[in-house]
């Protein structure tokens, strides 16, 4: 594949969220994916798609599966790939995040993947900067590429029929860039959207999502075709929304016999990183109903296509 | 003495006549000839108001001149309509000693000798942070006329207590930024559809509404008045009305950007909009609109918080609150006027008799004796605002680059003609 082939037009110079996306366009990036899903599996994964590009992973929030990931991808399509971490970036010396992005800039780079703890982040630097912006996760708004990866890895698994599929996301909603971009993907693709999360963790507004929401984790996985785990972060606990990470694990912690509630055959996937006990029994991380670690394969595979689109597009 | 020809005013042409500081009469336009040597000024086609009082401005000086200091902060006022202003304590230092006050006042007496009229108010408690009294007594002969704790509200009730009960003795009146301070913590909009959206943490609007009660029970059991800033959510105007049928004596105030915009101004991160207390939805706009209407919101205030651009530029969690108003308080409460919202009556009411009211100053009702404070408004005119355009240092409002209608064509304080 070269660039030539990029024939499809693709208009965003940006990727800040999957609400920009049309369900065409989504799958057209899905079919990208999965042309490079196949060069993955080749003896020698790397082909010259990119060479000369330069992609810029600016990771102002910590951050190592995400971060891999792109540079396996950029790298897979050979283009250069520099990495800027919150430690040895100019933002510990106080460094304004429009002045680190003015900087990275200068060097010239064509695509910049940015991860931040703000939300909106992404969005500012894309205002700013003429080269191509991902949103690699900016706080808790948007995270486009994770749901990218998880519509490619259920789609496989559903080949290709979303319509008529249940999915529950549980945990931490409230918090969850994951759970945000996901809604939005999933529901805009056909898939019927359930969220059980105690009332703490759903976020303002919910009501008016495209989702049932449910606080009894029994009820929530009845039948449904796939269970989505988030990562329940230990702080907060610590901020008074929950009482002990005991009495939330009894609550909330996907385990075989949830999953015995669910459809057959139903499917659990984590965005990682897991707390095994918590969010998710040990013996479900590691059962044949775990997409786990197909969702980490998808993520280079997806990546790469959203690395293509940009970086060969043309206005 | 000073002849006002032809000047629209509720609906009527009148000739107004000044003499020194004073008005002397209004009557129906062209009913008596100017008496001799007066200066005529014809007004024709212009409106006139009464000079409007901002009781709620942030003029950063001492401490933050490059965002506003007190000479720039009083020409947009002065542009603005305002003949009087009382600004905040949050300067640094805070505003907590006669020293600082008298600091303030000389400065203004210095830039702007014919006015605008510079009223500070009073820390309530020493350094703002809400542990110890501020000398209060000295502040007032200093020349504070009210006092407020500014956006670091009090969560210690019975602190506020005695603030109020020693205030009471100097008749200066507590201002009450109306906050949660645990409910409210780290929010930066408001909380709803638009906030989870975002993924932005909000504040719900009974963070505002819970302390506003607490206010006004505590008025109550006291025999005490209390003012609260800047409402914004329908919810505090539920409580106002209670506290008024009981007849607390409460009053309130909200800012033209409440009354225009709503938490929809947040989409896209607009750092712009972001403000203390948050734009919140449209039902509460709309429950705004007639509580300015119908007086259960007695004053409208511009809440005038001017920040550098640099502050104003990064995302929602990096950059402050705040919306400067100097400039532009009037045009948006004309728009309201255009939207038949509010009248001219309205208007006069909200940015200027109640003020005066409430905070005891000087007033012009066009009543012969009453202060010689009006200006002549061009309804027409039409302006943008933008930093060439704004007299504030600072640009950081949601309304830059609209098109606003009206401008102040003359301006006089105490008879004496600042624009």
């Amino acid at each position: 594949m070269n660039a030539d082939d990029n024939r499809y037009f693709w208009p965003h110079k940006d990727l800040l969220d999957v609400t920009q996306l049309s369900p065409e366009e989504t799958l057209h990036l899905l079919d990208l994916a999965e042309r490079f899903q196949d060069i993955n599996r080749r003896p020698v994964k790397k082909v010259p798609t990119l060479k000369g590009k330069t992609v810029v992973l600016f990771f102002a929030e910590n951050s190592t599966r995400t971060r891999t990931s792109f540079d396996v991808a950029a790298k897979r399509l050979s283009a250069d790939t520099y990495a800027l971490g919150k430690s040895d970036s100019s933002i510990s010396k106080g460094e304004t995040l429009k002045d680190t992005a003015l900087t990275l800039q200068a060097m010239g780079p064509d695509v910049i993947v940015v991860r931040h703890s703000n939300s909106g982040a992404a969005g500012y630097l894309a205002d700013l900067l003429n080269c191509s912006v991902v949103n690699g996760g900016d706080g808790w708004h948007a995270h486009p590429t994770q749901a990218l990866l998880d519509c490619f890895t259920l789609r496989q698994t559903w080949e290709g029929n979303f319509s008529g599929r249940t999915l529950l996301i549980l945990g931490d909603i409230a918090h969850s860039r994951v759970a945000r971009s996901n809604v939005h993907l999933l529901s805009m693709l056909g898939v019927s959207v359930r969220l059980c999360a105690p009332r703490t963790l759903l976020p303002a507004g919910v009501d008016a999502w495209p989702v049932e929401v449910y606080a009894d984790l029994k009820q929530a996985v009845r039948d449904v075709d796939a269970v989505m785990c988030l990562r329940l972060q230990l702080e907060r606990q610590q901020a008074g929304l929950l009482p002990d990470l005991a009495e939330y694990s009894r609550r909330f912690c996907l385990d075989a016999g949830h999953l015995a509630l669910a459809k057959t055959r139903a499917k659990v996937l984590h965005p990682g990183p897991l707390n095994r006990g918590l969010e998710i029994s040990d013996a479900i991380a590691d059962a044949p109903a775990s997409l786990i670690l197909e969702q980490v394969s998808a993520g280079v595979a997806t990546r790469m296509a959203v690395l293509y689109l940009l970086a060969t597009r043309r206005d | 003495m000073l002849h006002i020809a032809n000047a629209r005013h509720r609906g009527t042409l009148v000739d107004l006549l000044a003499d020194g500081d004073r008005i002397r009469t209004m009557t129906p336009a062209g009913r008596f000839p100017a008496p001799e040597g007066a200066e005529i000024f014809d007004a024709t086609g212009l409106v006139l108001f009464p000079g409007f009082i901002d009781a709620h401005a942030h003029l950063r000086e001492p401490g933050q001149e490059y965002k506003e200091d007190i000479a720039s902060g009083l020409t947009a006022a002065a542009h603005g309509g305002f003949c009087a202003l009382m600004c905040m304590a949050n300067t640094k230092p805070v505003n907590d000693t006669a020293a600082v006050t008298s600091f303030m006042l000389d400065r203004a007496r210095l830039s702007h000798p014919l006015g605008p009229r510079l009223y500070p108010i009073a820390a309530a408690t020493v350094g703002l942070k809400g542990k110890e009294m501020a000398p209060l007594s000295e502040l007032k002969e200093a020349g504070c006329v009210a006092l407020s704790n500014d956006g670091r509200p009090l969560g210690n009730t019975e602190l506020l207590r005695r603030i109020m009960e020693y205030a009471a003795d100097l008749d200066m009146i507590f201002i009450d930024h109306c906050e949660d301070p645990h409910l409210a913590e780290g929010w930066l909009m408001n909380e709803g559809p638009v906030s989870g959206l975002l993924g932005v943490k909000g504040q719900p609007d009974v963070g505002e509404a819970a302390q506003a009660a607490r206010d006004i029970m505590l008025a109550e059991y006291l025999g005490l008045p209390v003012h609260i800033a800047h409402v914004s959510a329908k919810l505090t105007l539920d409580v106002i009305d209670w506290g008024k049928a009981r007849g607390v004596r409460v009053s309130a105030e909200t800012c033209p950007h409440y009354l225009l915009l709503d938490e929809t101004e947040l989409e896209g991160y607009n750092t712009l909009a972001k403000v203390s207390p948050p734009l919140r939805g449209a039902k509460d706009r709309d429950a705004l609109r007639q509580a300015v209407k119908k007086g259960l919101i007695d004053i409208l205030v511009t809440d005038h918080a001017p920040h550098a651009d640099h502050e104003k530029d990064g995302t929602l969690d990096e950059t402050p609150c705040g919306i400067t108003g100097l400039d532009t308080a009037l045009s948006l409460t004309w728009e309201l006027v255009r939207e038949r919202v509010l009248d001219e009556a309205d208007m006069a009411r909200l940015w200027c008799r109640r003020p005066g009211e409430i905070f005891h100053l000087p007033w012009n009702d066009f009543v012969p004796g009453d202060p010689a404070d009006f200006f002549l408004f061009d309804p027409e005119a039409t302006w943008i605002p933008e930093p060439e355009t704004l007299f504030s240092k600072s640009s950081n409002t949601p309304f830059l680059g609209k098109t606003l209608y009206g401008r102040v064509r003359a301006h006089w304080i105490g008879g004496q003609r600042i624009l």
